[in-house]
């Protein structure tokens, strides 16, 4: 096992750049570490020939003296991503084969700067789901287990792909995406670090969309830094995107490391959940500890409409998926079963190719917005999104940044959730509202529990100021002196 | 028209229609409401399809700015509200010629509001139609079912194409006012340019809402005809609808609620769905889009570049030329033939101008099938023409021979009265000589003259025969007085 594999992005870019190895050299490495490690399922699709060509373009670059920002790392693609000419699936099985024609403005970032396309990661089927078991390629098994336990282990969802393969060094950071927790969960569960960055601050143009008000892309990447770095390649104003911010793009790197003194951490007293983990509870009161030790001031915050969030969460989200799913039909692209009726086609096709989760989710989508019910749950919960958001407003008026637990346990079993849906949907519980309000939340890992699994940490801050989540992730990085990582039984 | 005439006799008693109109007119832009693809008229079937339009995963909507600002030229065309703030719906249903499984339309919050139009009768008599909203929305592709027994093909060139949707209020009575305000939309619109009005190439269409009812009763359950594509088809489709209607309620039945068709070949309409199988078509605001917020020195800008409206204009040229209201009606139906008049016009009997661009010139183009952009006959003929008569140099009877001249393409006005030797006679001494010539022939009739003034007509005529039309009757008129000692 090569050690460069074992490198943070940032030492990697830094020992691309001193030419200490070739991209091509980095990029063998986690080719090989991809094939070794199958049995993770991470990845749905390898793209080893693709690695290596973008690689050796990296290395002519790299030898010119040129490069971008991300000049021959190795990356992961969550397969919610559209790439050019490589087979794209949402994990779902009504895609079939579909290959775009087109590249996700994020991704063409990537590239742009530098990046190098391993491969794509699986997910949750149209990224619904908490545990990665609803995809259509079978469940990712998270790289940590419970000590002394062979019992196979959710990575968290539906970003699932993505945490694993970043947790068990098969890429330097993945692309991910986040609509109720997708980016944050699994990071908590997988020991990496995971930002969900403003509503608008990254392009959804090529991303195959399940709530359009709430996607936002993101990184998981294996530090604060290299969070960072990703993030500034990922973000950016697009006008093919009409939701996207015309704002520019700080040097997130730049805000790690910078002190975080004088800083106003807010903790919301709805946060503390009845029936939550101890580890949980006190790996909170650790991280509160750490921030004031780094010379911040605590003061504790009401949110008071957070109960509400979840429930207002599981009516907007299934409701813009209703719609926006509707387009996979059988007619241009993708699975097409049935006939000889057009509604035979329809109803096969969609039978057939949506999984049980996405079918749930878009049955609930099409009862809200009925005639009839729409007030009673689609206008009350935009009314309850409304409140949520002014809930963080006036929270902004004595803090600068909340301090949370990720997700109220550690990765559990692989099947211990999936019978139950509600239990599976409280997994967001944290993370939900910052998505209703598009503020930028960040998970970092920060301890571990009993069974030696990890526990995340999750920073949320105001709208377009990841800069200042970037430096109190950094400050609890280096507090928590979080290095542990799976040991590799795969 | 009468109230009362527009009441239509049943079997126990006179009915009223209500009607209410959806029109819908394609925005004439050069690309999509929400795509970059380009729209036109004969291109290869889905040669106009962009990502966004075939709803390939993950691409998004950017709405087009050019057509946002046509609705609102329409919208102030209609003297009608702008909304500053509007918003786009998804209007979800299934079908082939759908792509996205939804069409973006505008539901809650239209970008146009209220708004009034003046329309006036055959007759020549005004009735206000108030206009509900107008809003912004996709077309869809075109579902073709008649390539193949088996299958349906689908173009989907058209899908995504802009529509405004101008919904009336339910303020017209018969077919024929519902002709007149569909044709007072359609040249609303094409002057100013947000619609060419091609109801042919389908690019103006309406739907028609017709219920009946007894005369001062509630309004009775309407059947709405879909997508209906001339003013005659229209007519039709609506004295149909209206019978049908009756029939039911005289023979005790009542009116279902549904959406119909109109089968132009068999003059009737029929069903096409009922209330109860109509979509529920699960309206929601699209999240892919920001609500449209308008800057409101923006719209002004656009206000202060309108053109001069039809009714306007209608009643400048009766001011400022001392027109008819039928001349000024018929020149400003039409933007074009407006520009032609007042071209012609300029520094020209402007009366005379319209009599001759109305009665001859419009009216040989109709013969021909044509328009005024079709004329032969450039508008400096016309003014040429009119000025050859102002300067006695032809009569208006020579005129007539010149324009046809004109029409013909023998050249401008000078060039045919000088090619045909067309030009007057007022040299009295060529009039006397062929006076004296004629009384001459004619001593009986020159006494009958002298008993009864009117007789000076026959003489009047026997001179322009034998002048071949050239002697300034005027001049005639005179010497013949003084000759024969009137």
């Amino acid at each position: 096992m090569s050690e460069l594999t074992k490198l943070t992005l940032k030492a990697a870019l830094a020992g691309l750049k001193a030419r200490d190895f070739s991209s091509v050299d980095i990029t063998k490495a986690h080719i090989e570490a991809i094939e070794q490690a199958r049995g993770l399922n991470a990845y749905v699709l390898e793209t080893p020939d693709k690695a290596l060509a973008m690689a050796a373009e990296s290395d002519a670059r790299l030898a010119r003296g040129e490069g971008g920002a991300l000049e021959g790392a190795p990356l992961g693609i969550k397969d919610l991503f559209c790439t050019d000419g490589v087979r794209s699936t949402a994990a779902s099985k009504i895609l079939g084969n579909f290959v775009p024609a087109y590249e996700s403005t994020v991704t063409s970032q990537l590239w742009r700067d530098g990046g190098v396309m391993l491969g794509k990661l699986n997910l949750d089927e149209f990224a619904m789901g908490s545990s990665n078991e609803t995809s259509a390629f079978g469940p990712v098994i998270n790289p940590w287990r419970r000590n002394g336990s062979e019992a196979a282990l959710t990575p968290g969802g539906s970003s699932g792909g993505s945490a694993a393969a970043t947790a068990a060094d098969l890429c330097l950071a993945a692309t991910a995406t986040d609509t109720g927790g997708s980016i944050r969960q699994p990071a908590a569960f997988t020991g990496t670090v995971g930002i969900k960055p403003t509503y608008g601050r990254c392009s959804r143009w090529g991303i195959i969309a399940f709530a359009s008000s709430l996607d936002q892309a993101g990184p998981i990447a294996k530090t604060v830094e290299d969070a960072a770095i990703m993030l500034r390649s990922m973000s950016g104003h697009d006008v093919k995107d009409s939701t996207s911010l015309p704002v520019k793009v700080p040097d997130f790197a730049s805000y790690v490391g910078r002190s975080v003194k004088g800083l106003r951490i807010g903790v919301p007293k709805e946060y503390r959940m009845p029936g939550m983990p101890a580890e949980i509870e006190k790996l909170w009161v650790d991280g509160i500890a750490w921030l004031k030790d780094a010379g911040c001031e605590i003061v504790e915050v009401s949110l008071p409409h957070t109960k509400y969030a979840l429930p207002a969460y599981y009516i907007v989200a299934p409701a813009e998926a209703s719609s926006n799913l509707a387009r996979y039909d059988g007619m241009r692209y993708g699975l097409r079963a049935g006939g000889p009726s057009l509604t035979d086609v329809y109803e096969e096709s969609r039978a057939q190719g949506f999984g049980e989760e996405v079918k749930r989710r878009i049955l609930i989508g099409t009862y809200v917005l009925s005639a009839g019910y729409y007030d009673a749950y689609y206008l009350k919960a935009q009314k309850v999104r409304r409140r949520i958001a002014d809930d963080f407003d006036q929270a902004w008026q004595t803090c600068d940044a909340l301090l949370t637990p990720t997700a109220p346990s550690a990765a559990f079993g692989l099947g211990e959730q999936s019978d139950d849906p509600i239990a599976m949907y409280l997994n967001d519980i944290f993370t939900v509202t910052t998505n209703l309000a598009g503020l930028p939340g960040l998970s970092l890992p920060a301890g571990r529990d009993a069974q030696g699994l990890p526990l995340g940490l999750q920073l949320i801050g105001r709208a377009l100021d990841e800069g200042t989540l970037f430096s109190l992730a950094g400050a609890l990085e280096k507090a928590a002196g979080f290095t542990a990582k799976a040991d590799r039984w795969w | 028209m009468s109230e009362k005439s527009k009441l239509i006799q049943g079997r126990t008693g006179p009915w009223e229609i209500v009607l209410g109109l959806e029109i819908h007119a394609q925005v004439a832009s050069n690309s999509k409401l929400f795509s970059g693809a380009a729209v036109g008229f004969g291109a290869g079937p889905n040669e106009q399809v962009a990502l966004v339009d075939a709803a390939m995963p993950g691409m998004l909507p950017v709405i087009n700015r050019y057509c946002v600002e046509q609705a609102v030229r329409a919208g102030l065309g209609l003297n009608a509200q702008i909304n500053l703030w509007s918003r786009f719906d998804r209007k979800n249903y299934f079908y082939p010629d759908l792509p996205q499984g939804y069409q973006i339309s505008q539901f809650k919050d239209p970008i146009v509001g209220e708004g009034i139009v003046e329309v006036e009768r055959d007759d020549g008599t005004i009735f206000i139609v108030g206009v509900e909203r107008l809003h912004l929305e996709q077309d869809a592709g075109k579902s073709i079912h008649d390539l193949d027994p088996n299958f349906t093909y689908v173009d989907l060139n058209r899908a995504g194409t802009a529509l405004m949707e101008i919904v009336s209020k339910p303020d017209m009575r018969s077919s024929d006012e519902a002709a007149s305000y569909v044709k007072k939309i359609r040249t609303i619109l094409r002057y100013l340019g947000a619609c060419d009005g091609d109801m042919e190439k389908g690019n103006l269409r309406a739907d028609v809402n017709v219920s009946v009812r007894r005369p001062g009763a509630e309004l009775g359950t309407r059947c709405e005809i879909k997508n209906v594509n001339s003013y005659r088809y229209i007519q039709q489709a609506i004295e149909y609808e209206a019978r049908r209607q009756i029939e039911i309620l005289e023979d005790g039945g009542s009116i279902h609620q549904e959406t119909r068709l109109f089968d132009p070949t068999k003059l009737e309409t029929r069903s096409m769905r009922s209330k109860e199988e109509a979509h529920d078509y699960r309206y929601f605001p699209d999240p892919d889009l920001l609500p449209l917020v308008l800057d409101p020195a923006w719209v002004q800008s656009i206000k202060d570049s309108l053109p001069e409206l039809p009714d306007p204009k209608r009643k400048r040229f009766e001011s400022q030329y001392g027109l008819s209201h039928y001349d000024a009606g018929v020149l400003v139906a039409d933007q074009a033939r407006a520009a032609f008049y007042e071209q012609a016009a300029a520094g020209r009997d402007a009366k005379l101008v319209a009599n001759w661009t109305v009665n001859n010139l419009l009216g040989r183009l109709a013969e021909n099938g044509g328009d005024i952009e079709t004329s032969p006959i450039p508008p400096e003929d016309i003014a040429g023409l009119v000025k050859l008569i102002e300067d006695g140099v032809i009569s208006s009877k020579i005129a007539k021979e010149v324009f046809d001249y004109m029409w013909a393409g023998e050249g401008t006005p000078a060039q045919v009265v000088e090619k045909f030797g067309l030009v007057q006679i007022t040299d009295t001494g060529a009039i006397e000589a062929s006076i004296d010539k004629i009384m001459a022939a004619n001593p009986d009739k020159v006494e009958a003259a002298k008993e009864r003034p009117q007789a000076l007509g026959w003489f009047v005529g026997q001179v322009m025969r034998d002048t071949g039309g050239k002697a300034n009757p005027a001049s005639v008129n005179e010497i013949l007085k003084v000759k024969l000692g009137l």
